[in-house]
């Protein structure tokens, strides 16, 4: 399936933002609100993106399996769609936490001498 | 999953659309609940959200198949530019559907008379058995090619290693009675291994067997189909029954099924050959020769065994009496073995081939009509394509849309052209020559759906290109600054339109000119004395007296004569004769007799001198209004005293003693010993036997019933003979109806066959080039009615571009004749380069049509300059049209419009 670049989608930071919504549905279902602010909030806003690019992103996820998604209601009684990890997700999560460390490990490797 | 979900794309839109909103109204309260004021509040969570299209837009391309998504908006933009062009898309459409039409139509013909595969298991290991005979070229002229003896037959099919099955047939004709009315039926003999090689097993009963071959055993015989369920009703208990053929009580052993002919030949019966061994010599090389080869076996390996054969068959067999045997290896025989496809098509194929090549022509002169307009239309939306690149559309996708509005025009105009071909076919296969072998099998079948369907598309292609080729790239700054002033036409947007035209002209150009030699030909035929004077006035029919039902010679005579005088008391009719075949009927194969003059010594190692001849009754020549140039005609006196006397051609008189009046006196004869010698009591003028288009044969007429010329003492009759009846009722049933009567009060057993006018053998005789006339002559208006709106289109559009420019012109002085000249100047040097580029290609391609030529050469100058003439008299026509609207512009109005 062709798609075209859009500013989130460059391969490593769809890649991050794929990890990010995953590690984020650890801690149990959430809407794609919830999602978005959790996730400018835990990167302390490093990753201040428009909320709206969230969505593609877990239209994409669950279009492989990674999550699930419902209608529910949201805390303050909006109707709202809920997402969920599946076992899938589960494990997609744990490989790319792992492949990542290992990224960074690598690449802190690489930067450490020149800091010194 | 794809597919699905792109299906479903548009819930799915829904649904995301939905999540949003629920997105932005949690953000909207929790932000009043940080104290914004509700408006600011939306607003915030709006900047958060971001550009909610975008995000729309993302999503729903995820959902998507992007090509078949584009498609389908392609389609739907070209259909509505077709729908607010009506008289443009119906213009092309017709354009294409007239071409693809013709096409489909003459292809349906070429795909079931030529590629085809015949109807009969492993057709491929068909063949039929002719010999080449260079030794005996007055035996071999008429067919082709020297045919199977009996003997030749016994020979091959016991000692060849190459064959499965081989068997020998002739088409012939029996007489039915004892059902009704007697009836005289078209039937095939057979030689045992004929049904054998066809391999079609029958559909009834059985075929007919070796058992079934004895001489004088007793006789058998199998149906047709069309005759079985005419006669019998399709009962399936007729097997077993008795038929009276040629009066004897046969029995019916089978019957063929629905569809079967064998060969080319269509018929009633199958009747066993029955070759008594015994009694088989050398000639009669009378037969035609079916052959299954062995799987895997080549014509060249099956040539190979019968060249080997061909000595040991004339070691075998004796040789005619008074023949020196040693005359066939004079012939030099040697095998001819051909695909049995090649012998039911004939030559047919020619004619086919040249047709498909003038009707690809059309269509491609209707491409350069439908391209051209599309050049004008691309032309007239340059601005918008300009524009539309300069919003980012991709070159790939306008072209993509270029070509799509000519792949649906290209669709539209191939179903309207298959509507048009199931018409024209019925059209084609009313006016095809009867000659056309597998009529019957032609329709528009699957592979002639697929033509239809690749022609659309690569016609489509075609044109399609050539506006894709020069618009795709816009240059996008100068079609925006021209933004609807009309600037002068580029040089290359004009020349892009002017090479169409002139392609076209040359191709319609090629096109008259084939029809133009066609009418020629014709006319040459026409021009033709055949030796019969007005055709339509002559009634004919045949009538074939078999020696069961009446065996004495002199009575079958005397039955003739009968039959002759009743006929004479019809009223209205002014004269009848008959003969053993009439002029151009073309009876299969001619009968030969070795004629010479006395005192010429007969050569026995030589070919002996074979004349062609023909058996005529008293007043015959009269009746066909053939002259009789010099000394007298016989009479019925001459015929019962058997007196040796005889009638020559012309041509054969001027042969022999230099002059008709010469001839006079003399006497021929076979120099056998103690065969008659013949007196020459009368010369006739040359008589086209074989057809307008075959020089007139040198011939000798002998009376209908006379002295066996070889063997003294013997007597001779015509028993299979044609009447010619001249009456100006001919052709009319009330006449057919008393010529019956007049038969069966003769004979009541005597079956009336072939009943026709001497004008539908004329015809006939002609139906090959008068087809070949009228497809060509179709094909020929086609093209020019293509090419001369072709060429009004250019110059009326050139005209319409530069009204401004006219108008300038005019205003400043220019005479306004001067200013149409130019137009018309313009178009006639289109169609005259044109034209002289169509007489190159003329000159190379009608040299393929020789073949169908009679008396004029394929580069008759008369043809060349007339069509040339018509062809620019119609472009200057079609110009000035136009460029009398440029004349007429009104200056004032045109400089103010702009």
């Amino acid at each position: 399936m062709p798609r075209r670049e859009s500013p989130l989608e460059s391969e490593m930071l769809a890649g991050t933002l794929d990890m990010l919504i995953l590690q984020t549905l650890v801690l149990g279902p959430a809407h794609g609100h919830t999602i978005a602010h959790a996730i400018e909030h835990g990167s302390q806003d490093v990753l201040a993106v428009e909320h709206g690019s969230l969505y593609p992103a877990l239209h994409r996820l669950e279009d492989r399996g990674w999550i699930a998604s419902f209608w529910g209601t949201s805390e303050n009684n909006r109707r709202a769609r809920y997402y969920r990890l599946t076992p899938a997700g589960r494990k997609r999560l744990l490989a790319q936490t792992t492949r990542w460390q290992q990224l960074v490990e690598a690449i802190g490797r690489i930067l450490k001498p020149a800091e010194r | 999953m794809a597919w699905r979900r792109f299906f479903r794309r548009s819930q799915w839109d829904r649904e995301r659309l939905e999540e949003i909103e629920s997105y932005l109204k949690i953000e909207t309260d929790e932000n009043i609940a940080r104290g914004m004021t509700p408006t600011g509040a939306e607003a915030a969570a709006r900047r958060k959200l971001g550009n909610r299209t975008l995000i729309r837009e993302e999503i729903y391309r995820m959902n998507t198949i992007a090509a078949l998504d584009t498609l389908g908006h392609d389609l739907r933009y070209g259909l509505r530019l077709l729908r607010r062009n009506p008289l443009f898309a119906s213009i092309a459409v017709v354009t294409l559907a007239l071409g693809i039409g013709a096409n489909t139509a003459v292809f349906s013909v070429v795909n079931s008379v030529l590629l085809k595969p015949l109807p009969y298991p492993q057709p491929q290991q068909l063949v039929a058995v002719w010999h080449d005979a260079p030794g005996a070229a007055g035996l071999v002229s008429a067919s082709g090619g020297l045919r199977l003896s009996p003997s030749m037959y016994f020979t091959y099919t016991e000692q060849n290693h190459t064959f499965q099955a081989l068997g020998l047939w002739v088409a012939s004709t029996a007489n039915v009675t004892g059902l009704a009315e007697p009836e005289k039926v078209p039937a095939i003999f057979i030689s045992d291994g004929a049904l054998e090689a066809l391999a079609v097993p029958p559909a009834v009963g059985r075929w007919l067997g070796m058992a079934d071959q004895k001489p004088n055993g007793p006789p058998r015989a199998m149906l047709g189909y069309g005759y079985w369920q005419r006669r019998f009703g399709g009962d399936r208990s007729v097997v077993g029954r008795n038929l009276t053929i040629d009066s004897q009580p046969t029995e019916i052993v089978g019957v063929m099924p629905r569809g079967f002919r064998f060969v080319n030949a269509d018929f009633d019966l199958i009747a066993p050959l029955a070759f008594d061994r015994a009694k088989q010599r050398l000639p009669g090389f009378g037969f035609h020769c079916v052959g299954r080869l062995k799987p895997g076996v080549t014509i060249a390996q099956a040539d190979a065994d019968i060249a080997r054969l061909i000595p040991i068959w004339m070691n075998s067999w004796p040789a005619a009496p008074g023949i020196n045997p040693h005359i066939y290896e004079n012939w030099r025989i040697t095998p001819a073995i051909r695909g049995l496809k090649q012998e039911v098509v004939g030559n047919v194929g020619n004619v086919l081939w040249v047709v498909m090549a003038t009707i690809g022509m059309v269509m491609l002169i209707a491409c350069a009509n439908v391209a051209n307009l599309l050049l004008v239309r691309a032309d007239v939306r340059q601005q918008e394509l300009a524009v539309r690149a300069a919003l980012g559309a991709g070159w790939g996708r306008i072209v993509r849309e270029l070509l799509i509005e000519s792949l649906l025009l290209g669709f539209g105009g191939g179903a309207l052209g298959l509507a048009l071909a199931s018409v024209g076919l019925n059209f084609l296969v009313g006016i095809g020559p009867a000659s056309l072998p597998r009529l019957s099998e032609v329709a528009v079948d699957g592979r002639a759906l697929a033509f239809t369907v690749g022609l659309s598309i690569v016609s489509a292609l075609l044109f399609g290109s050539i506006t894709a080729l020069k618009y795709a790239r816009p240059r996008i700054s100068l079609a925006l600054r021209a933004g609807g002033r009309s600037v002068s036409q580029s040089r290359e947007r004009h020349r892009a339109r002017g090479i169409l035209v002139v392609a076209q002209v040359a191709l319609a150009l090629v096109l008259l000119i084939g029809s133009g030699l066609m009418i020629r030909t014709f006319q040459k035929l026409r021009a033709v004395e055949p030796g019969i004077t007005g055709p339509s006035s002559l009634e004919l029919i045949r009538i074939f007296i078999p020696q069961s039902l009446v065996s004495d010679a002199e009575r079958v005579a005397r039955t003739e004569n009968e039959i002759a005088d009743k006929l004479s008391a019809i009223p209205g009719v002014r004269a009848v004769a008959f003969t053993g075949e009439a002029p151009m009927e073309a009876v299969p194969g001619h009968d030969f007799d070795v004629i010479l003059t006395e005192g010429q010594k007969f050569d026995p190692a030589a070919l002996p001198p074979l004349r062609i001849f023909v058996s005529v009754s008293p007043g015959l020549f009269r009746t066909l209004g053939a002259r009789i140039v010099a000394g007298r005609d016989y009479t019925w006196t001459d015929l019962y005293g058997r007196r040796q006397v005889v009638m020559l051609s012309e041509n054969l008189a001027r042969e022999l003693w230099g002059s008709a009046a010469a001839a006079l006196g003399k006497r021929i004869g076979t120099a056998l010993p103690g065969a008659p010698s013949w007196e020459v009591i009368g010369v006739v003028q040359d008589v086209r036997q074989n057809g307008v288009q075959e020089p007139a044969p040198a011939m000798v007429y002998w009376p209908a019933y006379r002295q066996n010329i070889y063997v003294a003492g013997q007597v001779q009759v015509e028993r299979a003979v044609t009447f010619a009846i001249r009456t100006p009722r001919a052709g009319s049933g009330s006449l057919v109806s008393q010529v019956n009567q007049a038969v069966w009060s003769v004979n009541a057993n005597l079956p009336v066959a072939s009943v026709r006018t001497m004008q539908d053998v004329y015809d006939q005789s002609l139906a090959r080039t008068s087809f070949t006339l009228v497809m060509l002559g179709i094909a020929g208006a086609i093209a020019l009615l293509l090419g001369i709106i072709g060429i009004y289109g250019v110059i009326s559009y050139a005209v319409s571009l530069r009204t401004r420019e006219i108008g300038i012109r005019l205003a400043l002085g220019a005479p306004p004749r001067d200013l149409s000249r130019m137009f018309v100047r313009y178009g006639l040097a289109l169609a005259g380069t044109g034209a002289a580029l169509g007489a190159g290609a003329a000159i190379g391609l009608t040299r393929l049509m020789k073949a169908l030529l009679f008396g004029i050469s394929p580069l008759d100058p008369l043809t060349y300059a007339t069509v040339t003439m018509v062809l620019v008299a119609a472009a200057a026509l079609a110009s000035y049209l136009p460029a009398r609207r440029a004349a007429a512009v009104d200056p004032v109005e045109t400089l103010r419009a702009e």
